[in-house]
């Protein structure tokens, strides 16, 4: 056997109290694509950060090409030829390509020459990678996948040989994690080492060549992709079997409970938000809004729950009226029986500083049985938050500790249970399982059929396709501040909504004749 | 690295780590106090004396910690917002105009169970609308809260110039002070000198922030807005309605520190009786990690210095009134700006204890 790119011998690293990687060892073929597959939290991140010297290892030794290495920072990493490709992007909007291409390498031996050397050794990587980008294009006006391109570039750039991607297909489109797919493929005919960072089944299946699977720390299991599906892996990483489809009775819609007509935002530079949209939440259905991020969901999502008025068109919930003279903020909105689940709940749905029991009642804590004669009642909101605890499975259940201790798959299971609590009649959600390990998603995607089958209309933004396909009954795709297409949840197929979701639709609109 | 970075128990936290700020504090000192040729623990044992040594100084120590009392309150609960009111200053001297205002027009026909209380609400509504007009500028035109609460200070004090000097000066007086408050506007003495009724004022408001900020709906929503502001908009609540909650409170802790001035000592409307008890307010907030209780210590060590303080100036000639400005704000440097400096060698300390 050859020797391996990268040797890891018993890596071990704990922060506190908690050992995030206990005893790695693991060997990265030369000119292969491995995959390191594992939860949210399984050590995966912590142990890349370790190969590129973000952190040092208490225990363990790192070889590269055979020789054991010590890796004091980034830029030891760097000059043993390894490099990172961040899951967000690490460039300057305002600067070209080129300009982001020589930014941080100053340390590195290829700066000497300056920009028309940095533009020679662009041009010659482009040629041997098929990497093709306009040096002289300004990031901003890049698209995501280009970008990703710049930061492969960068990488490539300061003479890497063996390249990491943390999660590198998080912003992109079906369609443009297979452009990137084909990308690394040539990469490794070239001669690269690609190390593949990713919770996602599908990718790993469709690109790599082997495949780690890490849980709690540990390495469990060892495979070459050929060798093995997706449900083995899934269950390797959870640790037990794992169903990723579930069954769910088809759904009887009733009545409209919120429906949006020629809804449109701009905000106050004049930048159009969110275009002419029109949409009909019924009771007993789940809505899927599936569209990149960043393409208007997140505007939806606070226009919907009063958050942000709209600036044009109406919004009918429950019966009110909402529109640019008649806001609704969200106080009001959860009086009509509109819960939502925020997008970003570290930053919207929770506060770190506060207990759990605390948390539990954001939103709701003018009511009783919370509050009373303006006062809290602090055992009331206790056992409220105990009981939701129990009903969510919440660990550790101890209302008394602070938000911020709890995994984000438990504080996702607090906001959830916390809204659901009331039994709203209809209820937002933004990226239910974002960062939430894949038992908890499981849960979480059972107890929003549940409210669904319980007659709650549900609406539901993800950027995670497969999550909208095994919800959505319905679903709405979103590009550039509008609702492009509308598919039928049984319908659906990942392909048709990639494209909806580049935009291809609309072009065809505008162009098509 | 071999220490593990626990993270210090909590009576290390409240009780050891401010011990351990006051002690380099003094530490250093005791240093300069050396420098300038005097023996420092001569000076402390001066310094103590003069704060607790008799019942009058305890007396004078506490009349000054309740002034700290209001101010550190002030500071407190603006800061439980999210707010750094620096306006303290202001909102006491405005404080204390309102509360003079009240009682120079009715102390001649109120009797004291009514007049008391009426100059008590003038106080905390002139301190209130005070802080109210920053808080309205940063609510609804964007103006920073800090920049705007500094420059009202300076309006403060140039408005009270020119009221004392111009209209509120008592008839045939030279020095510009109001007329004297009819007997019933003063607060009773608790023992024979400055300290008054006002010390309970001021525990009592520790009482009552304490439960607004911790047991009531509006404390819970101001507290989720000072650590989340977008997690507050989420929960419903309006940002300006409770900015302008949070400051107009703020500014009537701080109104306060009028009443224990006029009413309680001066008995008529003076100029610059605030003296730094507004800024020093940050200091006392600072050190008593902005909770009552907390506040209430840190206010008690605060007026022991400020009296211990003055019995040293007053003693020692080599120690003037700058040299205990000096040392009062080294107590703040240390307790406040540093007031991280001593934790990892805390956290070494229990490291190594519990290994």
């Amino acid at each position: 056997m050859t020797v391996p790119a990268i040797a890891l011998e018993g890596i071990d690293k704990s922060f506190g109290s908690v050992h995030a990687v206990r005893g790695v060892s693991l060997s990265i073929e030369k000119g292969a694509i491995t995959g390191i597959i594992g939860e949210n939290g399984a050590g995966k991140s912590t142990l890349m950060s370790i190969l590129y010297g973000l952190y040092r290892a208490d225990a363990g030794t790192i070889r590269v090409d055979g020789q054991p290495v010590q890796m004091d920072g980034p830029r030891d990493a760097i000059r043993h030829g390894i490099g990172m490709v961040h899951q967000h992007f690490m460039l300057i909007d305002s600067f070209t390509v080129l300009e982001n291409l020589i930014l941080g390498a100053e340390g590195g031996p290829m700066l000497a020459g300056g920009l028309a050397a940095a533009r020679a050794e662009l041009a010659r990587l482009s040629r041997d990678y098929g990497l093709t980008v306009d040096p002289d294009a300004k990031v901003a006006d890049l698209s995501v996948g280009e970008q990703q391109r710049v930061e492969i570039l960068k990488v490539l750039f300061r003479g890497a040989r063996i390249l990491i991607l943390d999660e590198p297909s998080a912003v992109l489109t079906p369609q443009e994690t297979d452009r990137l797919f084909r990308i690394l493929a040539t990469l490794k005919e070239r001669g690269v080492t690609v190390v593949l960072i990713t919770h996602k089944l599908r990718e790993i299946m469709a690109a790599t060549d082997r495949v780690f699977v890490m849980r709690q720390g540990q390495m469990v299991a060892e495979r070459r992709t050929a060798d093995t599906d997706a449900e083995e892996l899934a269950e390797l990483m959870v640790g037990r079997k794992v169903r990723l489809q579930f069954d769910k009775v088809p759904p009887h819609p009733g009545e409209v409970r919120l429906s949006a007509e020629h809804l449109g935002l701009v905000d106050g530079r004049g930048v159009v938000l969110l275009d002419d949209i029109e949409l009909a939440l019924r009771a007993g259905e789940i809505v899927g809004i599936a569209g990149v991020s960043g393409n208007g969901q997140t505007e939806l999502l606070q226009v919907l729950a009063g958050i942000r008025r709209p600036t044009s068109g109406r919004l009918v919930v429950c019966g009110r009226t909402i529109d640019a003279d008649h806001p609704g903020d969200p106080a009001e909105m959860r009086d009509l029986g509109v819960a939502h689940v925020p997008e970003d709940r570290q930053r919207q749905g929770m506060v770190a500083a506060f207990r759990a029991s605390e948390t539990s009642i954001l939103g709701y804590h003018e009511l009783p049985p919370f509050s009373q004669h303006g006062l809290l009642n602090g055992p009331a909101v206790g056992a409220h938050c105990a009981r939701l605890m129990e009903r969510f499975d919440v660990r550790p259940r101890v209302p008394g500790l602070r938000s911020s201790s709890f995994s984000g798959g438990n504080q996702q299971k607090l906001v959830l249970a916390r809204e659901m609590a009331r039994e709203p009649k209809v209820l937002l959600v933004g990226q239910p399982t974002r960062g939430v390990d894949i038992g908890a998603i499981e849960f979480i995607h059972r107890e929003l059929v549940k409210s669904r089958d319980a007659g709650c209309a549900v609406l539901v933004v993800s950027v995670e396709l497969d999550e909208i396909l095994s919800l959505a009954d319905r679903i709405l795709v979103m590009f550039g501040g509008r609702i492009v297409g509308e598919v039928e949840g049984s319908r659906a197929d990942e392909r048709t909504l990639g494209l909806m979701m580049a935009g291809a639709g609309r072009e065809r609109d505008s162009h098509g004749r | 690295m071999t220490l593990s970075r626990r993270p210090l128990p909590a009576w290390a936290d409240i009780v050891l780590l401010p011990l351990v700020n006051i002690a380099l504090a003094f530490v250093t000192v005791g240093i300069i106090v050396r420098i300038i040729g005097v023996d420092p623990f001569h000076a402390l044992s001066l310094l103590v004396v003069g704060a607790v040594g008799s019942p009058e100084s305890i007396g004078y120590t506490l009349y000054y910690a309740t002034n700290f009392i209001f101010t550190g309150l002030a500071v407190a609960v603006a800061f439980h917002g999210g707010l750094f009111n620096i306006g303290g200053e202001g909102q006491a001297y405005l404080g204390g105009l309102g509360c003079g205002l009240a009682i120079l027009a009715l102390d001649r026909y109120l009797p004291a169970w009514l007049m008391i209380p009426v100059g008590i609400a003038a106080a905390a509504l002139f301190g209130a609308a005070w802080a109210a007009v920053p808080a309205w500028l940063q609510a609804w035109r964007g103006s920073h809260i800090v920049i705007t609460t500094i420059m009202f200070n300076f309006v403060a004090a140039a408005l009270m110039v020119y009221l004392m000097v111009n209209v509120l000066i008592a008839p045939g007086s030279m020095t510009p002070q109001s007329r004297g408050f009819a007997p019933s506007a003063f607060l009773p003495q608790m023992g024979g000198n400055a300290l008054n009724l006002s010390l309970l004022l001021a525990l009592a408001c520790c009482v009552a922030v304490w439960v607004f900020l911790w047991h009531t709906p509006w404390g819970y929503a101001l507290r989720t807005m000072g650590h989340n502001p977008e997690a507050a908009v989420y929960a419903g609540t309006n940002l300006r309605h409770m900015t302008m909650l949070a400051m107009c409170l703020s500014g009537a802790l701080a109104g306060f520190v009028g009443v224990n001035e006029l009413m309680g000592v001066h008995h008529r409307i003076v100029l610059d009786f605030p003296a730094g008890y507004g800024f020093a307010g940050i200091a006392v907030a600072l050190m008593g990690r902005n909770h009552p209780l907390g506040i209430a210590l840190a206010a008690l060590l605060f007026g022991a210095l400020q009296q211990g303080g003055a019995e040293l100036a007053f003693d020692i000639p080599q120690i003037t009134r700058e040299t205990v400005v000096l040392i009062q704000g080294l107590v703040i440097l240390f307790s406040g700006a540093l007031v991280q400096l001593p934790r990892p060698w805390l956290q070494a300390l229990f490291a190594f204890r519990r290994p």
